[in-house]
């Protein structure tokens, strides 16, 4: 494999404790952190359990986010979050309480400005402090892209590790939510993972984002993280209420099955979900992966059920051309070829700007991919 | 519901005045404040009318008031999806600007766009049919709300993306001037594009190349759901093009408007670009998810714009 810019953990699981200890050669000074918080946790200001520790909560995804980033302002006294609109808890609540609950210098309003939104919490997160950036949507990220990609992605790589902003992440609502129109729909997490030097993670349902963020904020790379916005309100899960991390990197195979692999991402899994149902229906067993990071992502796992399986699915709301399917697709050709039944099927948006009123064609439905289900494994 | 607010617009469009009115008297008039310049001598406030005119004003005006409120219902109703940006209560810019004006110069806007697209001679249909996602609008029902253009009549669109229109903008100004026909660019952006690197850039390229742009900031004090004094170190707007004139004009007084257009539209075919602020208050909230815990509703504006007419 090529260089690896990027400094992973020798274990691929997290724990408090380990945290505790990067935190302390960074920040010079060292805490304890126990492993679970107290009996009380306060969800923007307002108790909203007494469980014992490691209690679960049934809540929706703008709750546990909210959580997530509750608990990096908690733990992290140099933890900033920024972004439009974040003061009064954000266009999806995502941030409420959190101004009230730690005041306006660490979570504030900025100006309408995407390019400095990003190159400002670069700045800062290059003094060792925890930037965490909104932009309002993925659709608006464009006129940061240039932080990100040439900025955010190779400080780190061009000051020859004198200086990172491994602090910084960026969140963002992305994603069809069925009347956003060409722009607040947009799924760009194609245009971030052709860039060495950041991370892409996208959580699929409430337990997942409060892991996955906490893993990204903590994480010392650059994170752009992309939160599924038609899940915010819809998706409701019991979510544990101490602070947890899930492991960047691992995909994570959440249905086994024997005739196809499928992977997804996001919102789009719970279609993909729906599809294998209905494919069980006609005899067919689909294994279903969700990859959570983007990249780097995990080839290891996709390739061991492609190996087992023969056949590759993949599905993401961008569009198909240059999606990120397209990558999955020629890695896994590379390293299952002789194992391959049938060629792997890409569902995808189609190519033309994300519609207003002709979302419903444009979107991977159910249906398109159990058609495509259907034709790989009798191809 | 759809049919019957279209009868009822259909009725409204072929309004005449119910008495013949005079069309050679003049009034002569004042504009309510007077204007504030930047680098440069604002324009008299006296200007003069004629009861046609002044009907005009009244009934396009009460037009856009009526539309805007018709589009409200419907995006209630479902029956228009996705984003709804209303133009009510600044209908004195849209009116005022275009009785400035010819159909050759350009106007440009971001996504409060409706009343735009009807004042440079867009119809109801194309206007609500686009709104609704029907083949029959003005954008084929591909745009929606925010994307409403008018090839023919000058009108540049109806864009989403906050402060992207402003750099197009300064681009159709240079156009014309290559062209040399004497026509200008009317770029409008709202407070929150103020604070956009890409309109410096856009501003630093006009005043660079002398192109006829006019930078109109059309100020209701809200970008997004921040207040302008949360966002905006410097709220002065006409002021933040710094070596490039900048004109404060009462965005709710149409004949202000008019008078500031007309003023500008000369001065930036001999001296290069200019800046002008609207400030104004928008009567319902600025847009229909923006505002969902604020109590912006309490900015409705009791004098309403064309109550000045």
């Amino acid at each position: 494999m090529g260089t690896n810019i990027f400094m992973r953990r020798a274990s691929s699981s997290y724990n408090i404790q380990s945290v505790s200890s990067v935190f302390a050669s960074c920040c010079n000074f060292s805490r304890t952190l126990s492993t679970s918080v107290s009996a009380e946790v306060k969800v923007g200001g307002t108790l909203v359990s007494q469980e014992e520790n490691g209690g679960t909560k049934s809540m929706n995804l703008f709750t546990a986010i909210n959580q997530a980033l509750y608990i990096a302002l908690d733990t992290d006294p140099r933890s900033y979050i920024f972004g439009e609109d974040v003061g009064f808890g954000g266009v999806f609540r995502c941030t409420t309480g959190l101004a009230d609950r730690f005041g306006k210098n660490r979570v504030f309003n900025t100006p309408l400005c995407e390019q400095g939104i990003v190159g400002f919490g670069i700045g800062l997160a290059a003094m060792g402090n925890l930037a965490i950036a909104e932009i309002q949507f993925a659709d608006y990220i464009y006129p940061a892209f240039d932080q990100i990609v040439n900025e955010a992605a190779k400080f780190r790589y061009r000051s020859g590790n004198q200086f990172n902003c491994g602090g910084l992440t960026i969140r963002a609502p992305y994603g069809a939510v069925g009347h956003g129109g060409h722009y607040h729909s947009q799924s760009p997490e194609a245009f971030f993972c052709h860039v060495p030097g950041i991370k892409v993670v996208i959580p699929r349902s409430p337990k997942e984002a409060k892991g996955l963020l906490l893993s990204s904020i903590r994480d010392p790379n650059p994170v752009v993280f992309f939160e599924p916005k038609w899940l915010y309100r819809l998706a409701v899960e019991e979510v544990p209420v101490d602070d947890f991390m899930l492991p960047l990197s691992e995909a994570e195979v959440i249905r086994e099955g024997s005739d196809i692999t499928l992977v997804g991402w996001g919102a789009q899994l719970s279609i993909m979900e729906q599809a294998c149902a209905d494919a069980e229906k006609d005899g067919i067993s689909c294994e279903l992966i969700d990859l959570k990071t983007l990249i780097p992502w995990d080839k290891e796992t996709v390739e061991a059920s492609v190996r087992k399986t023969g056949r590759l699915l993949i599905s993401h709301e961008a569009p198909v051309t240059g999606g990120f399917g397209a990558e999955i697709s020629a890695s896994i050709v590379e390293r299952c070829f002789m194992r391959l039944e049938a060629p792997v099927a890409r569902v995808c948006g189609l190519d033309t700007p994300f519609p207003l009123v002709f979302e419903p064609f444009y979107m991977p439905t159910k249906n398109k991919i159990l058609d495509a289900i259907k034709s790989t494994v009798n191809y | 519901m759809a049919l019957s607010s279209h009868r009822a617009l259909t009725h409204l469009r072929r309004l005449t005045p119910l008495r013949r009115i005079s069309t050679d008297s003049t009034i002569s008039i004042e504009t309510s404040i007077p204007f504030t310049g930047h680098n440069i001598d604002p324009p008299s406030r006296n200007l003069t009318t004629s009861p046609s005119e002044l009907m005009t004003f009244f009934h396009d005006m009460a037009l856009m008031r009526r539309m805007e409120i018709a589009a409200d219902s419907l995006y209630k109703a479902k029956l228009i999806r996705g984003f709804c940006h209303l133009y009510d209560g600044q209908e004195a810019v849209a009116i005022g600007m275009e009785a400035a004006i010819t159909k050759k110069d350009c106007i440009i806007t971001a996504y409060r766009d409706h009343c735009i697209y009807l004042a440079r001679g867009g119809t109801l249909i194309g206007a609500f049919a686009e709104l609704m996602g029907r083949k029959e609008g003005c954008s084929k029902g591909k745009g929606g709300s925010m994307h409403f253009y008018l090839k023919e009549k000058g009108f540049y669109g109806g864009h989403g993306i906050v402060g992207a229109q402003v750099p197009l903008g300064i681009g159709l100004s240079f156009a014309q001037k290559y062209e040399k026909d004497g026509s200008v660019s009317f770029a409008l952006y709202g407070d929150g594009a103020a604070n956009q690197g890409q309109l410096f850039e856009a501003l630093n390229m006009a005043a660079l190349w002398d192109l006829p742009a006019i930078l109109v900031c059309e100020n209701n004090h809200y970008g997004m759901g921040t207040a302008e004094w949360r966002a905006a170190k410097s709220p002065s707007y006409y002021k933040r093009g710094d070596y490039v004139p900048g004109l404060k004009v009462d965005g709710m007084d149409a004949f202000a408007v008019k008078q500031a257009c007309a003023f500008a539209k000369e001065h930036v075919l001999k001296n290069g670009p200019i800046v002008s602020i609207l400030p104004y208050f928008s009567y319902t909230t600025v847009s229909f998810s923006y505002h969902g815990s604020l109590c912006v509703r309490l900015w409705f504006m009791v004098e309403l714009p064309f109550t000045k007419i």
